[in-house]
């Protein structure tokens, strides 16, 4: 049978689709943060540059009819307060360089009072952010206009930015992995009812078909009640054939049963030797269909039951001594004395109790049924490294066959023409042992006549 | 754009051999290497027999490496490297302004290792100005002049003491010439950005006649000798290395503050040896771990911990602020006010 | 002895009947479970002889009454399922032994004698015959007070002259007592068992006497 292969798991998504959205948001994050802190940054190195800018505009004074300036100290330190950027000026007045670097770019237009001019230009082979502030002085009755424009390179900002990027970076990788995680979680907890009610139908003998009991979220209530519904229509089906076959071997071994009765009672009253052996002969024959009728439906039994092996813990001394005594009645017709020799001990074995059962009985059976009357059959349980249930009977043993192919279907041995027998016996042996990690053992006896056949199983 | 670099660097280069000799030195000295052919030309501010210790040191441990040590003022160094772009590896000066306008204006190049990692934050400024000393400017007085007599611990000490004995006083002033020297310029400003005491200092010393130097050297030789009794705004380390040779003297660090003067060193963009001139700069980056050298160079070196062994002591902030002073308009401002207090009688 | 038949099948029954009275024993023929409990409750039986199918209900269900109402009268299920789990099933709901249809009588005989030796026996299991006291359950006679266990087959064969003592019984007739239809045996054997009856049954006035050309009958007369 082919494994069932699940096509996409519903936990694989949820977290791929859990991630990818944690991914987005990441992402997101990461942009926005850049971004704000970035302009915020920006602001400030303009905000401090405009500062500078309106206290140098500030310290512009006309003297005795000439426009002069006392550069504040802090117009310029202010600068270097935050970043260790290069940093340039120039005072225009009335379109002349009062002071500073005459190659600094002045603003096209004169800009208006209070509105400084930002721009972004290159100076002196590095970018610059520069700002130009106006001001209108009055010297001897007059109206002059200065222009004041302070400029500052902007690999301070830089620094900022890409640090800031860096932490939105790292905080945004962190949350993409918290959330991941979470969602890991999330998906995992949103599954747990389902593997819940999963383990619980594992859980499950193979017989066990109850409906599904579990307590499980809303969205999992149709399936569950597929599921029961199904269970309950197998349940159904399965009550009903078994009923059949029940049905079907009480039609048929009763009406059996009346012919095997009346030809007994029949041959009780009838002394003609060739009705006689007409009788006898019907009787073989009523016996012979109904073994091997129950044979095959052991054989079905035991290979159900092997296929799901149900293991329980028992006493293996217990259950061979059990199938002894149901069997011992069968022996005594022939006077068959059945020996034990099993330990008193409880010899602990874990397996499926009605299986074993079953192999010892057919082993057994076998050998009464291929035993001399007035002879022993003795059952051996030995623990070595392995039990080893023994069955040595005085029969007439397995002649020269190969004992190993004795076991296969419908095998018998070459010397029992006259016993009836479906071979199916060993066979079901066989599977049982196999079932059990165990093997049989199958061998004529070497002192005296008769075999020996063994189930040797493992100690746990 | 690249192209653009080139070209202006191939014109500097052209126009600086044809005007080689345009600023002036103060003297030169030639360390050619045992082996090699790299040789390192360095400009720099600190007299020869400061600096050639660390010289020696360094040629050592890299025997493969020549060194053409030029000595020239300030202002000529910053007109050698701003003006004429003049080739050298190194510039080291303590004209902290004048370094930091070099290294904004774009003539020095970044540099970055171990050695410069491990320096304090103050004591660099983008990767270009590596400071290597820290040097406070102290006042050096005459002991035979304040005997019996307590040695001013402020400025505001030292104005009250001035105004209540101008006779003592009177021509025995000594201090820079902020006109002429870039250290006196740097000092001075930085005085008059913490306190406003200075202009009430320097207009009592004016109205002292106080003498102006060019130089600390000057300064306390003329305090040892007797012709001064104190020189303000002295280069601490020049004190310290003179004390045995004067034992007259007395260096005096003032409680209110003490500015910290950081000799620096960078390499300029156009440096022909920058992988060797990074050597030197390690070298100097990592003085302090050379108690030996140190010894005999006489120069405090950068400590980590420079700023905590005194609570008064400022180093002079490297950084934009010191374009201020360099502004055209600022410093003729200031050197107008200045000379008109120091020189209110000469008049 | 008295013996209920649980079965619905009636020619099963009939031939039942027959073959038991054969043997002197008396059958009570229950058609179904109704009929059962009503004999159960006037007469008393040795043994319950129950078929599983029946037309008004499963011998299980009777079986399991039958076991609460402790009456200690044994049962043997006559099944035709052979199924190993029904067998078992059966054991468990208190029956005493079980038979698959089709069987062999002297198997039910062997069967009805071992479950009734378990259950310490029925009310007339002991015959008087000349000096001999044969108990059929215990498979032992004793003479003059010496007690002589006899094997299965002495025991059926000392079972059947003593149901009809001076009869002639023939020896395919007796063989068909004592071997199964399946054996192939000679009809020398039966006097193999005979000859062993008769060393038991010395020092008493019982003695099987072979009547020429016919059989062998038993008689008390020396």
């Amino acid at each position: 049978m082919r494994a069932m292969l699940g096509k996409g798991s519903i936990r694989r998504r949820l977290v791929v689709q859990l991630s990818l959205i944690a991914a987005v948001l990441s992402l997101a994050f990461f942009l926005i943060v850049r971004a704000v802190a970035g302009q915020a940054a920006s602001d400030t190195q303009d905000n401090i540059l405009a500062a500078s800018a309106t206290s140098i505009a500030d310290a512009i004074y006309s003297e005795r009819g000439r426009i002069s300036l006392e550069l504040p100290y802090s117009a310029l330190s202010m600068l270097g307060s935050i970043s260790q950027d290069r940093v340039f000026y120039r005072v225009i007045v009335d379109g002349e360089t009062l002071t500073g670097y005459d190659d600094l770019p002045a603003p096209a237009h004169f800009p208006k009072p209070s509105e400084p001019v930002f721009s972004t230009l290159d100076f002196r082979g590095e970018e610059v952010r520069s700002v130009a502030v106006g001001r209108t002085v009055s010297s001897g009755g007059q109206a002059i206009r200065a222009a004041i424009v302070v400029a500052q390179t902007r690999s301070g900002l830089a620094a900022i930015t890409s640090k800031i990027s860096a932490t939105s970076v790292a905080v945004g990788i962190g949350l993409f992995l918290f959330a991941t995680l979470l969602s890991l979680l999330a998906a995992q907890s949103a599954l747990l009812p389902l593997n819940r009610m999963t383990q619980s139908i594992k859980r499950r003998g193979p017989h066990d078909l109850r409906p599904v009991r579990t307590e499980i979220p809303g969205e999992l209530l149709p399936l569950v009640a597929a599921l029961n519904n199904f269970m309950a229509r197998l349940r159904a089906a399965l009550a009903q054939s078994e009923e059949l076959v029940a049905e079907a071997a009480h039609r048929v071994r009763t009406p059996l049963a009346v012919v095997r009765t009346q030809a007994e009672v029949a041959l009780r009253r009838l002394d003609k030797p060739e009705d006689r052996q007409a009788l006898r002969e019907m009787i073989r024959a009523v016996d012979e269909s109904s073994r091997s009728a129950g044979q095959l439906l052991d054989h079905a039994m035991v290979t159900f039951r092997t296929d799901h092996l149900q293991e329980t813990r028992f006493d293996l001394g217990e259950v061979t001594r059990e199938t002894c005594a149901h069997l011992q009645p069968t022996a005594g017709l022939k006077d068959i004395a059945l020996v034990l020799d099993i330990p008193e001990r409880p010899l602990p074995f874990v397996g499926d109790p009605i299986l074993l059962q079953s192999a010892l009985r057919n082993i057994l059976d076998n050998a009464i049924k291929y035993s001399p009357a007035d002879s022993e059959i003795t059952v051996t349980i030995t623990v070595d490294r392995h039990y080893e249930i023994s069955f040595r009977d005085q029969g007439r043993g397995f002649g020269d066959v190969n004992t190993g192919g004795l076991t296969k279907r419908f095998a018998r041995g070459g010397n029992v023409a006259d016993v009836v027998g479906s071979g199916l016996g060993l066979t079901i042996v066989d599977v049982v042992a196999r079932a059990h990690k165990g093997r049989v053992k199958i061998r004529t006896n070497t002192e005296g006549p008769g075999a020996c056949v063994s189930l040797v199983l493992p100690l746990h | 754009m690249r192209f653009a670099c080139l070209a202006t660097a191939l014109t500097v280069w052209i126009l600086s051999l044809g005007a080689a000799t345009a600023f002036e030195i103060e003297g030169e000295r030639h360390y050619p290497a045992p082996e090699g052919a790299v040789t390192l030309r360095i400009i720099s501010t600190a007299d020869i027999n400061v600096f050639e210790p660390i010289i020696l040191e360094f040629q050592r441990q890299n025997p493969g490496v020549g060194i053409d040590y030029v000595i020239a003022s300030s202002t000529e160094l910053m007109r050698a490297i701003y003006e004429e772009q003049e080739p050298f590896d190194l510039a080291i000066s303590s004209a902290m302004d004048l370094q930091t306008k070099l290294a904004n204006d774009g003539f020095a190049l970044a540099y970055s290792s171990f050695a410069t990692e491990a320096l304090p934050d103050w004591a660099k400024w983008r990767n270009q100005i590596f400071a290597f000393t820290q040097e406070p400017a102290v006042l050096v007085i005459s002991e035979a002049d304040f005997a019996g007599m307590e040695p001013p611990k402020t400025r505001e000490e030292l104005i009250s003491l001035l105004r209540e004995n101008p006779d003592r006083f009177a021509g025995r002033i000594g201090t820079y010439d902020v006109r002429i020297s870039g250290a006196g310029y740097l000092f001075a400003t930085q005085d008059s950005r913490n306190s406003d005491s200075y202009w009430r200092l320097t207009e009592v010393m004016g109205r002292l006649h106080a003498r102006l130097y060019g130089g600390s050297g000057d300064m306390i030789r003329d305090v040892a000798s007797g012709r001064l009794a104190l020189a303000y705004n002295v280069v601490g380390s020049y004190a310290m290395s003179r004390l045995p040779d004067y034992p007259g003297i007395r260096i005096i660090l003032f409680e209110d503050y003490v500015n910290v003067m950081l000799r620096t060193v960078l390499v300029p963009v156009n440096a022909p040896h920058p992988s060797e001139a990074g050597l030197m700069v390690d070298s100097l980056a990592t003085l302090d771990s050379r108690p030996a050298l140190t010894e005999r160079t006489s120069l405090p070196p950068v400590k980590a911990s420079g700023l905590q062994e005194n609570s008064a002591a400022r180093p002079i902030r490297l950084g934009p602020g010191l374009l201020v002073f360099l502004d055209r308009l600022k410093k003729q401002s200031f050197l107008q006010n200045w000379t008109s207090s120091m020189e209110q009688f000469v008049r | 002895m008295r013996f209920l038949l649980v079965e619905d099948n009636a020619q099963l029954a009939r031939a039942l009947v027959d073959r038991l009275a054969l043997d002197g024993h008396v059958l009570d023929h229950a058609e179904d479970l109704a009929t059962a409990n009503s004999f159960i409750e006037v007469a008393s039986y040795d043994l319950i002889l129950l078929d599983i199918m029946l037309p008004d209900g499963d011998g299980r269900n009777f079986l399991k009454a039958h076991r609460s109402r402790t009456d200690r009268t044994p049962v043997i299920v006559l099944t035709a399922r052979s199924q190993i789990t029904d067998r078992v099933g059966l054991l468990d709901l208190g029956a005493d032994d079980y038979i698959v249809k089709p069987f062999d009588f002297s198997e039910l005989e062997a069967r009805c004698r071992a479950v009734l030796r378990r259950r310490g026996g029925a009310a007339d299991n002991m015959r008087h015959f000349a000096g001999v006291d044969f108990d059929s359950l215990a498979g032992t006679i004793s003479i003059a007070g010496r007690v002589e266990p006899l094997r299965n087959r002495e025991l059926r064969l000392l079972e059947v002259f003593f149901a009809a003592p001076g009869q002639i019984f023939s020896k395919p007739h007796l063989m068909d007592r004592l071997f199964s239809f399946t054996e192939d045996v000679s009809e020398n054997a039966i006097e193999v068992y005979v000859g062993r009856l008769r060393k038991k049954l010395e020092g008493s006035a019982a003695r099987i006497e072979t009547v020429r050309g016919l059989g062998y009958r038993l008689t008390g007369k020396t």
